[in-house]
């Protein structure tokens, strides 16, 4: 559904390649959770996933489309396959939930009234159907990460892709928020991708894991059992911090 | 006597602070909103005019060039293009054609300057659900920083009518040429300081609206 082959960005002024050769694929329908620590190149993976950040080499299938051949708007297109989860967000401060919720659906060109209908059922999926006229301003950070999580479903995707979803939001609602994709990924078989560096979701929601280290894979396979017998000197110590929360 | 006098330069002054303002309003948004747009790889950076020469980068150095000359000396410079425009130099028409060159580039930083104050993670949100560069300008940036712009805006305002003073003491009508040959050059203080508080009245009635407007438009709080 989602992947990757021999994927390689450096940034101009740096010595070491950001992404130097990663490849995974992600099967239709899993959650597949990508962790490493804070510049191991997270960030430009999904920068280069979602067709910010053109790659040096390789290839990014999202469907059977390689996006890293298309620019303008074939490259806009195909961006509407995928929805995006931010970390911080990221909702238009002038529009209410249901604005936010259906600014893609807008933006795909989508019939006024279907929109507003799709809206209001997303809305009501990500349980805040009483909260649809109020803006992003006046909700709390779970509420908005919800308001993020309809949005990027608007356009019904093939890929949900979650730029660490819940590490702005405290313990209790990152659980509702996990539980959220869950169901999202269960009801709509939206393959998602979560790119966190937070270990312990990646235990509680993810099928397979990707690990990566200094713009590499060092691990990758199904999720319980790359956590439990980890082989990358990185993966150890994360888990070692894992089994003390 | 003195009621008539004010009246009479307070909607001169009026009047070239409104059409001035409405102009450099206008075409600032434009230069500023270019600014933003030709600079942002995001948007229009990699544009195939703008690998040519850079838009953004000569439009801000035109920018400048109007920014260095003090308005006296740009009022007096433009006189041939004031009287092409307007077909004579002096008077109250004529004043608002300096006023406005001289607002444009002063309105196009304010305009920059607030619509670079966007959140960029709002912005690249925008990119990557397929807005394009044009939809991400007008339905992402422009509206997102409206309470910002509105601000702006005020401060264009209240910065012409001191420039409109300016301009009145080179025959361009208005409170500040009140102030000059009545106040000043008739001993007139009764004049002098009715001019001054209705310049202040004014201001503070620009900015109040002003910062009225922009609360109203304003959801982030």
């Amino acid at each position: 559904m989602i992947g990757l082959e021999d994927v390689s960005k450096k940034y101009p002024g740096q010595a070491a390649p950001a992404l130097n050769g990663v490849s995974f694929a992600v099967e239709q329908g899993d959650i597949c959770g990508i962790v490493g620590l804070s510049g191991a190149g997270k960030s430009t993976l999904i920068r280069c996933i979602t067709g910010l950040e053109r790659v040096d080499r390789g290839a990014i299938y999202v469907g059977d489309v390689d996006i890293t051949k298309l620019r303008g708007a074939e490259l806009r297109q195909a961006q509407r396959r995928l929805g995006v989860v931010f970390q911080h967000f990221n909702l238009l401060s002038h529009r209410t939930a249901l604005g936010n919720v259906m600014f893609p659906l807008e933006i795909a060109r989508t019939p006024a009234r279907e929109a507003r209908r799709r809206a209001e059922e997303l809305l009501d999926v990500v349980g805040l159907a009483d909260k649809r006229d109020t803006y992003p301003a006046k909700l709390s950070g779970g509420q908005q990460q919800r308001v993020g999580i309809a949005r990027a479903l608007a356009t019904n995707p093939d890929v949900l892709l979650c730029d660490e979803p819940t590490s702005a939001l405290d313990p209790i609602t990152t659980q509702s928020i996990l539980e959220l994709i869950r169901q999202v990924n269960a009801d709509f078989g939206v393959t998602v991708l979560i790119v966190t560096h937070q270990l312990s979701i990646t235990q509680q929601v993810c099928g397979s894991l990707v690990v990566i280290d200094e713009g590499q894979i060092v691990e990758k396979g199904p999720a319980q059992e790359v956590l439990r017998t980890p082989s990358s000197r990185i993966l150890k110590a994360m888990v070692t911090t894992l089994s003390w929360s | 006597m003195l009621f008539r006098l004010l009246r009479t330069a307070l909607l001169e002054t009026v009047w070239m602070v409104a059409v001035s303002g409405g102009i450099s309003i206008v075409l600032g948004t434009l230069v500023g909103a270019a600014l933003v747009f030709f600079s942002d790889p995001g948007l229009g950076r990699d544009w195939p005019i703008n690998r040519i020469f850079r838009i953004d980068q000569v439009l801000s150095a035109i920018v400048n060039v109007g920014r260095s000359l003090p308005f006296l000396v740009l009022m007096v410079a433009i006189i041939p293009l004031t009287r092409l425009l307007v077909g004579t130099s002096i008077g109250t028409q004529a004043a608002i054609v300096p006023l406005s060159i001289g607002a444009i580039p002063f309105a196009a930083r304010v305009v920059e300057s607030s619509m670079r104050g966007v959140d960029r993670g709002v912005v690249e949100a925008a990119l990557v659900m397929g807005a394009s560069p044009m939809e991400v300008l007008f339905r992402v940036m422009f509206p997102e920083a409206l309470p910002s712009l509105v601000l702006g805006f005020t401060l264009t305002l209240v910065s012409l009518v001191s420039f409109s003073a300016m301009a009145g003491a080179v025959g361009g009508g208005g409170l500040g040429d009140l102030a000059i040959r009545y106040g000043y050059q008739r001993f007139r203080t009764d004049v002098m300081i009715a001019t001054v508080v209705v310049l202040i009245v004014l201001v503070q009635a620009i900015q109040w609206v002003g910062q009225a407007i922009s609360v109203a438009v304003d959801r982030k709080r």
